[in-house]
């Protein structure tokens, strides 16, 4: 991969990371971390580890993701810190 | 306080990163990882299993154990998550009725039901969007071809990359969209807990059955060669069916899985309303 398009994914992922758990709406959080985990998966993919990136991409932002959304939905979208 | 965690972190995170430069650089062929197993495994995988993607041939079959925890570890986060959040019974909520040819929304407080019938009365959820209907018709349509790649994924995992894993959350994934497109109660009475249930175990009992079927053939547990005495084709081919084999099992369990612990987070363990 150009090195510049590495460069600008590995900085989303520590975006992704940081804006995910400092967020106050909780829904937010969930979508911010699919987010991170579709950068996760173009990272293992370039790495040339594409089962994972296919395991990250169908777990980690596929379901992951709307088990968080059905969490919220039961519970509160805020923080209480 | 904050300022002392922060620093904290910090100071993890440094020796963390400083720890990362005595790793071997990446792709280097003369790291640990790369001289110790993985050359023979890349020499050998192909025919020994008969299997041309070396992730299967190693993920299912020469770590075959590893594989069959892995799904026990995902069918116990099942079991998990029903005893922590299913609740039987009737639900406490009141329930809402709507009237179809006039719209008009029917509110019950008592816990009685009006029979439901396609063009007079549909039960609504409490938070009830009206249903849009290119939404509705999308995600029908969309439903079967996600299954169909599902289960193309979990029969190709032999070429390509892919598997019991992914094909299984992707299977998952296509009755939790009509869940979400349509209601939960939809979802579930399609794919009904019991049966739900039922099979999420019997994914992990054709797991450890392969094995014990090989067994039973005097080979050892999960050593698919012993499978040729019953497959046509010779020890080679019969450890690319026991991998296929096992595949199914995990894609089976991880489905079930998937749809239980969605449908018991968005309805709170009463498997009635959800999102």
């Amino acid at each position: 991969m150009i090195w510049q398009l590495d460069l600008a994914v590995l900085t989303l992922v520590i975006v992704c990371a940081v804006a995910a758990i400092s967020v106050k709406d909780l829904l937010g959080s969930a979508i911010l971390f699919g987010a991170y985990s579709f950068m996760m998966c173009l990272l293992w993919a370039v790495m040339g580890a594409v089962d994972v990136a296919f395991t990250e991409a169908s777990v980690g932002a596929g379901v992951s993701t709307v088990f968080f959304v059905a969490a919220v939905f039961r519970t509160t979208r805020e923080t209480k810190d | 306080m904050k300022i002392l965690a922060l620093l904290i972190v910090a100071l993890c995170g440094g020796v963390l990163l400083y720890a990362t430069m005595d790793f071997p650089a990446w792709g280097d062929p003369a790291s640990p990882a790369s001289i110790h197993v993985s050359p023979r495994y890349l020499e050998k995988a192909l025919t020994e299993t008969a299997v041309p993607n070396v992730v299967t041939a190693v993920l299912a079959d020469y770590r075959g154990y590893d594989t069959m925890f892995e799904t026990s570890v995902i069918f116990c986060a099942g079991v998990a998550c029903f005893v922590l959040l299913r609740v039987f019974g009737k639900s406490r909520q009141d329930r809402y009725y709507r009237h179809v040819p006039t719209g008009i929304v029917i509110h019950i407080q008592d816990r009685s039901q009006i029979e439901e019938k396609p063009d007079e009365f549909e039960r609504i959820d409490a938070e009830w969007t009206p249903y849009d209907l290119i939404i509705k018709t999308l995600c029908r349509f969309l439903v079967p071809f996600i299954q169909l790649f599902a289960l193309y994924v979990i029969a190709h995992g032999h070429h390509s990359p892919g598997g019991g894993f992914q094909g299984g959350v992707i299977l998952g994934a296509s009755i939790i969209l009509l869940a979400i497109s349509f209601n939960l109660r939809s979802a579930v009475t399609r794919v009904p807990e019991k049966v739900n249930a039922l099979l999420s175990a019997a994914g992990v009992l054709i797991y450890a059955g392969t094995g014990a079927v090989c067994v039973a053939f005097g080979a050892h547990f999960l050593d698919y060669a012993g499978l040729s005495g019953i497959l046509p084709g010779g020890a080679v081919e019969a450890r690319s069916y026991g991998i296929f084999a096992v595949e199914i099992g995990v894609g089976i369990a991880v489905m079930g899985v998937m749809i239980a612990i969605y449908s018991l987070l968005a309805s709170e363990g009463w498997l009635e309303e959800g999102l």
